[in-house]
């Protein structure tokens, strides 16, 4: 028995997965650098 | 090397290097994904000569996850390689970014590694049959996943209490082992996994697959490059903000012991 999959699903299931896992990764690198750069500045500045 | 030892010098090269990376790398694994999700391209660039991804043989569209699960098992392996290679450079040279760079690569080498499990998992499901096999290619795999796991866990608890960076080192280097088990396991094996396509004697891929497979690897890896940075620039912030603190709080012990001294019994 052949089964027929809609491959265009699985397509966009894995495309959908890299940018929400590496865009997630992405967006939290840049937030955690600019808040412990920021705490360092104000540290300097005490 | 050493030159960057220097936090400062570090961070002066940092500074311009992240946007660079980031934006370089964004495009162009931003337009390999667009080229990966049309099923036609536009008139113009039809004009300029380039072709949709045609469907494969035997997989038919979903050659498309090519393009994207290839890169990021490359990178979740690279990754493990640059931890080792930092770890290395502690251990022998004391080299003082080298466990921070380790530390900073790790976070990045985990996310395409469980983007690299996850998007094999949905290929193999239409071309396989099946969501997953415990064959020596997944596997170790799999076993690459949970040792980044433990290395951050590792380094972390070890920067918490304080203890020596060398114990992550050791383990990075240990866990090299599973890097060629990795590369060679589909040789060793049987395995519904294929054979390495891509090698230094020569290319499986049709053209049509090979450019942009090569694109998106190079956009994948400045973007990985760029996410090191950036961690390795938070995680010198945080040093540098612990080391301050702590030199006022010795400065201002003497006058604290002084003044409670002066009081009157």
């Amino acid at each position: 028995m052949r089964e027929s999959l809609p491959q265009w699903d699985y397509v966009i299931a894995a495309y959908a997965i890299l940018v929400v896992v590496i865009g997630a990764l992405i967006a939290w690198s840049w937030y955690s650098m600019r808040q412990a750069e920021k705490r360092r500045d104000e540290v300097k500045r005490r | 090397m050493h030159i960057y030892a220097n936090p400062k010098r570090f961070l002066s090269l940092a500074s311009w290097l992240t946007p660079l990376l980031f934006w370089s790398g964004l495009a162009l694994s931003g337009a390999v994904v667009a080229y990966g999700l049309l099923p036609a391209l536009p008139g113009w660039l039809s004009d300029l000569g380039v072709q949709a991804v045609p469907p494969d043989q035997l997989m038919g569209d979903t050659v498309r996850i090519l393009f994207i699960h290839v890169p990021a098992a490359w990178l979740g392996m690279g990754g493990w390689t640059g931890i080792a290679l930092s770890s290395a450079a502690l251990l022998i040279w004391k080299h003082p970014l080298a466990g921070l760079s380790a530390r900073a690569i790790a976070v990045p080498g985990l996310a395409f590694t469980i983007v690299c499990l996850a998007t094999g998992s949905i290929w193999g499901r239409p071309t396989w049959g099946t969501w997953w096999v415990w064959d020596g290619r997944l596997t170790s795999m799999l076993v690459l996943m949970f040792l980044y796991i433990g290395y951050l866990a590792l380094a972390q608890a070890t920067a918490r209490e304080g203890a020596s960076p060398r114990i992550a080192a050791i383990f990075g280097m240990v866990g090299a082992i599973n890097i060629p088990i990795i590369n060679r396991s589909v040789v060793w094996w049987n395995s519904l996994h294929q054979p390495p396509s891509l090698t230094m004697g020569g290319s499986a891929y049709e053209t049509v697959y090979l450019v942009p497979l090569l694109v998106s690897t190079l956009g994948f890896s400045l973007l990985f490059g760029a996410i090191v940075l950036m961690r390795m620039r938070a995680l010198v912030a945080q040093q540098q903000v612990e080391a301050r603190l702590r030199r006022r709080a010795l400065q201002d012990e003497p006058a604290t012991r002084a003044a409670t001294s002066m009081e009157p019994a």
